[in-house]
């Protein structure tokens, strides 16, 4: 279990992160979402001992790390862009944690041909134990980053944007890979991102950062269903953010009457494009369609309301049933709306 | 997003209250570790070869009376060697630029039976002792040598005068020349020639007016750098040029005849306005190569 | 660059390529070939007797000696710097990467001045040494000082810009394993250096074992004792023993090509594991 309280951390004036709280229980995978500069790659060095804290206490299993360097941590760090010993063979890189470990608890030389071989068949990399570095794919330098991590039998596997230099297919397929591997071992991990998909496909928490703060912590489900705050509304799922009046509890909109926990005064609605009911239009129009596109199973509807605004809807689309032509005139009513103050 | 709803934070209760900030100095904050000894050495070596040695010379020039430095500036003997290193260096570089950017131009340009050959030797003036190219020279230009006997009858002397000097100079400057510019020619997009030839550019149009700028600041860089050498370099330099007072004696040399006088005082005024020199050059170098980095940052 | 459609004439680039080779012939070879050709003018024999003198061989073994002492010194001083340099952030490094680079804009002559006047018998210590019984200019260690001096900056700036370009995520890779930052700097950084410190060192002892102007200025030239061999080579020419001279100077020049080779052949067959400056 890990524990960090309070960490602050600072770049010249630029805060990094601003006095974070989190704890991540064992045996979870944990997700960092948040865009560029939101902290969340600071935050894994920190834990890592790569980059140390301006204030805030770090704990791994309830003994006080903060102090304690990199090297001691028994963490396992996976670079974004694996950073590979590049003189060194795949087997090489794999052995690397166990070789310099003090001669006294140095395992002997055919327990770690043993242990790196259990290794790089563990990752499907069993035939390439002499290769180098850059005679590798992405993937496979991927992997073997990981075997090399899990050597030392971390107890904790940090990963930075682990899937972020590698292109579409071979990205899907190792996340899954990943996700096996994480409940086979029993390992905690915590790895950073910024694709939302990524985030809510693989891990058991989500947390969104922005700006060196938490935005929100909670399962995927969570944080899709019930964002926290605009942030995190916008930053998962393509939301359609509309300007809205909130006046005793109801947010007026576009004609509607939508139930709002916000103060009186101008607010921001969030709808996601899927939240939309289409309802016959002859009991009264309030929007119109400018274009259709099919979208496979879905129809994609770029829509103007009535007061101006444009949204985006997607509904489902059986197959044969007609395109509606430009022009026409829409009934829309939204599913869920989540009202926030609008503020700056 | 101040008026938000609050952000959940923490999960889990019974937290201890912040704890207070803890100090680190900022050798602490370091991760990767060897810093306090790599930063000793460097430091520690820099002072007692460079720094401490150089500032003695400085402080020493410092102390001279100002009538002192007057004499020594004033002496015609120090102004002809001046003229000679500074102006022999001048006429040296430009020489350099010409040759250097040819040679860079073919080597980058023209694959040609040998030219990896000719691409190593360029640096055979960095890599040949400065007294062997000295010899070999002067050699190679007094009057009955292989070139020397060439020159006398069409009535040029080359070596004992001013003019074996520069020759030194250019022999010793030219990698500079060609290993600035020869980089950035290598970098220089096809494209951007091609696009020229579509807008209906001649090759000599080409060559002015979109090769020759891009490659300037690195032209420049490399005159300068074989200027800076050309200035202090010595032992190249007195065994051709005949170190005649007044006429073929470098500063250089001066200084060196002057501490064999034990004219501390004259030997330290020279150097002092040498390395003035060197730094001002320095310091133009650096700005011509912020300029070529501007340029070719630019491009891409 | 491999497209040539929109070259210059033939003839242009013939006579280009002519007028480089005579530059090179001209200016770089033939006093090349003059050393030789000097070295040897009275055969070989008298060539080979010429190197056996005693001075000769005394000057060859003081400057093996002196390449032996500073070529490690700015070895050591060169890893430090470059990894203190890279490794780290700090405040002035570009102020400290230009006075690393100082020495190579100082003339030699004055390289080897402010040793004199540091520790020359009317320099700043020289009372001090002289009441000690110590010397260090016209003796071995000014010689030392003084090509310390002139080589500083040689190993560090092939060391710098590369272990810029490496970064420094395999250290911390290697810290996260376990790796102590001893095991770290042999394992990991070393290894990723060591074509560009070989041509560091090289380019070093080449200088170190060349060195005229500054050495010539804090040796005193006493015959055996502190001659290195330019030194000697300029006693040889001036006493009009051109056949001596050339044959020293011909070890010098051999010193010289073999360097070159060796230079050229890790840039042809590590250029990757050089800076990116020293890919041509």
């Amino acid at each position: 279990m890990i524990d960090l309280q309070q960490i602050h951390k600072t770049f010249g004036a630029f805060t990094a992160l601003d006095h974070v709280s989190l704890s991540i229980p064992r045996g979870r995978m944990v997700a960092l979402l948040g865009p560029s500069g939101s902290g969340k790659t600071t935050l894994l060095r920190i834990i890592a001992g790569l980059e140390h804290a301006d204030g805030g206490t770090i704990r791994l299993d309830g003994q006080d790390a903060t102090d304690l360097s990199a090297r001691d941590r028994r963490i396992g760090f996976v670079f974004q862009h694996y950073a590979l010993f590049r003189h060194m063979t795949v087997a090489d890189n794999v052995a690397f944690g166990l070789k310099v470990r003090p001669r006294d608890s140095r395992p002997s030389k055919s327990e770690i041909t043993d242990r790196v071989n259990t290794l790089l068949k563990l990752v499907h990399l069993d035939g390439l134990a002499g290769r180098y570095p850059t005679q590798l794919s992405g993937g496979q330098r991927q992997r073997v980053a990981l075997a090399r991590a899990l050597a030392v039998e971390p107890r904790l596997l940090l990963l930075d944007e682990p899937f972020g230099a590698l292109d579409a297919q071979v990205r899907k397929d190792l996340r899954r890979w990943m996700r096996r591997l994480h409940d086979d071992m029993g390992l905690t991990s915590v790895f950073v991102t910024h694709d939302q998909e990524e985030a809510l496909e693989l891990a058991d928490d989500v947390v969104v950062m922005s700006q060196g703060r938490i935005e929100q912590i909670g399962t995927p489900a969570d944080i899709y269903d019930n964002p926290a705050t605009p942030f995190v509304y916008q930053f998962l799922g393509n939301a359609t953010r509309l300007t809205a009046t909130v006046q005793g509890g109801t947010a007026h909109l576009n004609g509607w009457q939508l139930p709002a926990t916000a103060p009186d005064g101008p607010a921001v609605a969030f709808i996601r494009p899927h939240d939309w009911t289409l309802e016959d239009a002859a009991t009264g129009a309030n929007a119109t369609l400018r274009h259709a596109s099919v979208l496979g199973s879905s129809l994609r509807l770029d829509v103007t309301l009535q007061d101006g605004q444009d949204i985006e809807v997607d509904i489902r689309r059986d197959a044969g049933q007609a395109v509606p032509a430009a022009g026409s005139a829409l009934r829309l009513t939204p599913n869920r709306v989540a009202v926030f103050p609008a503020t700056a | 997003m101040t008026a938000s709803p609050p952000l959940q934070t923490v999960q889990g209760a019974g937290h201890d209250p912040a704890p207070a900030p803890r100090r680190r100095s900022l050798l602490r904050r370091q991760v990767i570790p060897g810093f306090t000894l790599s930063m000793g050495i460097t430091l520690g070596w820099l002072s007692l070869i460079v720094l401490i040695p150089l500032a003695g010379l400085v402080i020493r020039a410092s102390g001279l009376p100002l009538d002192r430095w007057i004499t020594v500036l004033t002496d015609t003997r120090l102004l002809a060697a001046l003229r000679l290193s500074f102006g022999g260096a001048l006429i040296a570089a430009l020489i350099n630029g010409v040759l250097g950017l040819i040679v860079a131009w073919v080597l980058v340009r023209y694959p040609f039976p040998g030219r990896k050959l000719i691409d190593a030797m360029i640096d055979l003036p960095f890599a040949l002792p400065t007294a062997v190219a000295g010899i070999a020279l002067s050699a190679l230009y007094a009057p009955n040598g292989w070139l020397g006997s060439l020159l006398t009858p069409l009535g040029i002397k080359v070596a004992f005068t001013p003019l074996g000097a520069v020759v030194a100079m250019v022999f010793i400057g030219l990698p500079f020349a060609v290993r600035t510019v020869q980089p950035v020619l290598e970098d220089i997009d096809v494209e951007l020639e091609e696009a020229a030839a579509c807008l209906g550019a001649s090759r000599r149009q080409t060559f002015w007016m979109v090769q020759l700028p891009t490659i300037a600041p690195a032209l420049a860089t490399g005159v300068s750098l074989a200027f800076a050498r050309a200035v202090g370099e010595y032992g190249s330099v007195i065994f051709i040029a005949g170190n005649l007072p007044r006429v073929s004696e470098i500063a250089p040399l001066l200084i060196v005849t002057r501490l064999e006088q034990y004219d501390y005082v004259g030997a330290t005024a020279i150097a002092t306005i040498m390395l003035a020199a060197s730094f001002a050059l320095l310091l133009v170098v650096n700005i011509l190569q912020k300029w070529n980095r501007d340029r070719q940052g630019g491009t891409r | 660059m491999s497209k040539r459609s929109l070259r210059e004439h033939s003839a242009t680039r013939l006579s280009l390529v002519a007028l480089t080779v005579a530059i090179i012939l001209l200016f770089l070879l033939l006093p090349l070939a003059q050393v030789l050709q000097q070295a040897f003018a009275k055969g070989p024999a008298v060539f080979w007797q010429s190197l056996q003198g005693e001075d000769t061989i005394a000057a060859i073994r003081l400057t093996l000696l002196v390449a032996a002492i500073s070529v490690p010194l700015n070895l050591v001083f060169g890893l430090a710097a470059s990894w203190a340099i890279t490794k780290f952030d700090f405040p002035g490094k570009s102020l400290l990467v230009s006075l690393i680079d100082l020495p190579f804009s100082v003339s030699p002559v004055i390289s080897g001045l402010i040793y004199v006047l540091l520790f020359g018998a009317h320099g700043f210590f020289g009372p001090w040494l002289i009441e000690h019984d110590l010397k260090i200019i016209f003796a071995v260690p000014g010689i030392v000082l003084a090509t310390v001096f002139v080589t500083f900056p040689f190993v560090a700036r092939e060391l710098i810009p590369l272990m810029e370009e490496q970064g420094r995520e395999e250290e911390e890779a290697a810290l996260v394993l376990g790796a102590s930052g001893l095991r770290t700097f042999w394992s990991v950084t070393l290894p990723n250096v060591k074509w560009a410190l070989l041509y560091g060192v090289l380019l070093c002892n080449a200088r170190a074992m060349g060195e005229f102007g500054a050495v010539s200025v804090v040796s005193g030239h006493i015959r055996g004792l502190t001659n290195t061999m330019p030194l000697h080579v300029e006693i040889l020419y001036n006493e009009y023993d051109f056949v001596g001279a050339f044959a020293v100077a011909s070890v010098l020049a051999l010193l010289a090509l073999v360097t070159l080779g060796i230079k050229s052949a890790v840039e042809w067959w590590h250029r990757d594991e050089l800076a990116a400056t020293r890919r041509h």
